[in-house]
């Protein structure tokens, strides 16, 4: 195991009412870098992120966080590590000195007055502190989230959709922290379904139905799906549009604005369907690069399937 | 017409509701239990005219007057005789530690005076601490003894019979002489008080962090389960000190309620019974998904904690399989415990078996209690 992992884990495996949840998972997550965790609702992102930082014990497999055992160190790994709930789990009810207060005490920080009146401070909050944390707006409560998983800060940062339901802006500024705290030198695991941001990540993994479909730098990844795409520009591009999503089932066709952008893994297929519609002068098709974007929509649209797989 | 009243939304909203209430299993148990346990326990197990009260006697004479008013005593249901003591201070041991309701005290030559027109005098030490378990029997008491006057003292002796009062019946009302029902009931609702109370706020208290979500920050963090237990239960015994403290200034002052026993005992008695109380609110914790559903259950163990308990009526009045149900019941042992030692002056020795009783009741509950705690963390 080299010592540049922050996350080392293989194989795994949860299983809930006889039902896997996470099965067969492995992971790593180079030491500084901002992980991805992308897949659908009900994927097994959170039973994953549990596990990894000891809050609950694998069926199977093993590995290490920040050089701990997941199995048998999940103390250490708790002192380690910052764990942001996908819900707003402090306490509504205590004011938001008392709520960062609380967790400091509990991670047993020393000169912990000062620390908690510092991250106040780099929250922006000193001078409301005393509102209860129930008060503040859903933008505000995941700042202070932020603000108390990293109290004792922590080495490892797993956050769960961190921003689910927060404004653009606010999504915007808390990715500002996140890449603040990278640069720093904080590992951060963070679990979205936002494409925006999983653009922003170093590396992506991807998971559905609690197992892992691909996993690399974010670069690497339209590669490795095998993406190949072209680029549709011309007149009333909505006609086009559903001309070609009638025409070829198998491709993809996403909008960017006025611009078409056909991606698909069958090259065969994409280049005989840019010579039947590029007949049409008034169309202008251009092989590019796949870029993440597609291969995002790409995997999402994949998962589609799968949902309509496993309904049936 | 926009304002319509419309069947087809009254009908959608009708038929939601029953698909929430019948997915809400708890609340559903609870709508059909509470009032079938209810009706059982009004029904069947509640008598109000005790009878088979526990009942010995201690005999300096015997023969057939005696006999006569034994058997009567028996046959009229109110006195169940379970054995014999041999001295004053085995009786009022019975008495005080409950294990009979009576003493009947025949006396030396109690035949020979009777023959003899002495109308000699028969004691029925009564435990005045249960007035309502105690009254039917007592007054029954004369009847009994002129029926058997009538059926023993026939042909040659039948002038005994016919004196006035052949033989006379003294009560005697141990602990509680004016029969006064308040001194019954105030110490046992320190035992209502305190099992509604405790059992409610932990069981509340630790599904509301479950359901906030707050848990999962919680447990995040190094925090460890036992300081999350006692945290959260500490609180609480905190509570339970002030509640017991009200109690028994009011019952002092309002109530003239006596407090006879060793501070000790009760000491003792309160704390071990505020945490199986305690206990038990957390193994509701560990079933219950929300507040309300930890309510609904809390008030579903309540229940049977004041109608079997003997704290409303008396114990020894209640059927076997409703006594049964309530020896499960750490109220019962409480009670018993909380009017031994404030009404007959009990000490240590005397409450061991109560304490025995709510230990062994406890036990159960913590390990069931723990043994749910894990499956829920993971």
């Amino acid at each position: 195991m080299t010592t540049d992992l922050a996350i080392s884990v293989k194989d795994l495996t949860k299983v809930f009412d006889g039902r896997r949840v996470v099965d067969g998972f492995d992971l790593e997550v180079p030491k500084g870098a901002i992980y991805g965790f992308l897949g659908p609702n009900g994927s097994g992102k959170t039973t994953t992120i549990r596990m990894m930082c000891g809050l609950l014990t694998p069926d199977a497999g093993s590995g290490s966080c920040l050089g701990f055992d997941i199995l048998s160190q999940q103390e250490s790994i708790k002192e380690n590590v910052g764990y942001m709930t996908q819900r707003f789990s402090l306490y509504e009810d205590l004011t938001i000195r008392e709520n960062l207060d609380f967790i400091a005490r509990m991670y047993r920080i020393p000169n912990r007055k000062h620390r908690v009146g510092q991250a106040l401070a780099n929250l922006g909050l000193a001078d409301r502190s005393s509102q209860l944390a129930g008060t503040l707006s859903g933008g505000w409560k995941q700042r202070l989230a932020l603000a108390a998983c990293m109290i004792h800060e922590p080495a490892l940062l797993m956050l769960d959709e961190p921003t689910a339901g927060v404004d653009p802006k606010a999504r915007r500024d808390f990715w500002d922290e996140i890449r603040k705290l990278s640069a720093s030198g904080v590992t951060v695991l963070v679990s979205t379904h936002y494409m925006d941001e999983a653009i922003q990540c170093d590396f992506i993994a991807y998971i559905a139905y609690g197992k892992k479909l691909i996993a690399g730098p974010a670069r690497d990844i339209p590669k490795t799906i095998g993406l190949h795409t072209w680029r549709v520009t011309g007149p009333e591009i909505s006609g086009l549009e559903a001309k070609l999503r009638n025409a070829a089932d198998t491709m993809q066709v996403a909008r960017f604005g006025s611009v078409l952008h056909v991606s698909g893994t069958d090259e065969a297929t994409l280049t005989a369907l840019a010579e039947r519609f590029g007949q049409d002068e008034a169309y202008k098709w251009v092989r590019k690069e796949a870029e993440l974007e597609e291969a995002f929509i790409y995997l999402m649209s994949g998962v589609e399937d799968n949902f309509r797989g496993a309904v049936s | 017409m926009r304002w319509r009243f419309s069947l087809a939304r009254l009908w959608a909203v009708l038929a939601k509701e029953f698909i929430q209430m019948r997915r809400d299993k708890v609340t559903f148990v609870m709508m059909i239990g509470v009032p079938i346990m209810q009706l059982l326990i009004f029904g069947y197990a509640i008598n109000s005219d005790p009878r088979n009260l526990p009942t010995l006697v201690e005999m300096a004479d015997e023969g057939p007057v005696t006999r006569a008013i034994i058997m009567g005593m028996q046959t009229s249901t109110y006195f169940d005789f379970q054995g014999i003591v041999t001295s004053g201070e085995q009786g009022d041991a019975a008495l005080r530690d409950g294990s009979a309701n009576f003493v009947v005290v025949i006396p030396p030559d109690f035949e020979r005076d009777i023959l003899r027109g002495r109308s000699p005098e028969i004691l029925l030490s009564a435990d005045g601490s249960d007035p309502t378990a105690v009254g039917g029997g007592t007054a029954a008491m004369s009847s009994i003894i002129d029926r058997a006057v009538a059926q023993t003292l026939t042909g040659p002796l039948s002038y005994a019979g016919v004196a006035t009062q052949p033989i006379r019946v003294v009560v005697h009302r141990q602990y509680n002489p004016e029969g006064n029902t308040s001194i019954n009931i105030v110490p046992g609702l320190l035992g209502i008080i305190l099992s509604l109370t405790m059992v409610m706020i932990t069981a509340v208290a630790i599904v509301r962090e479950t359901e906030k979500g707050t848990m999962e920050t919680l447990i995040a963090t190094p925090v460890r389960p036992m300081e999350v237990m006692l945290g959260k239960i500490l609180p609480y015994v905190l509570v339970g000190y002030v509640q017991t403290a009200v109690f028994l200034i009011v019952s002092s002052v309002l109530f003239s309620v006596p407090f006879l026993g060793s501070e000790f005992a009760f000491f003792i008695g309160f704390n071990l019974y505020i945490v199986v109380n305690l206990a038990l609110g957390f193994l509701i914790s560990t079933i219950a998904r929300s507040q309300m559903q930890a309510m609904q259950i809390s008030f579903f163990t309540l229940l049977p904690t004041i109608l079997l308990s003997g704290f409303m009526f008396p114990f020894a009045a209640m059927p076997g399989w409703a006594q049964g149900i309530g020896s499960a019941i750490p109220a019962t042992h409480f009670l018993r415990l909380v009017r031994k030692v404030m009404l007959k002056g009990a000490d240590l020795a005397d409450i061991l078996g109560d304490l025995a009783n709510i230990s062994a009741i406890m036990l159960v509950i913590v390990a069931v209690a723990l043994k749910r705690y894990r499956q829920t963390l993971d």
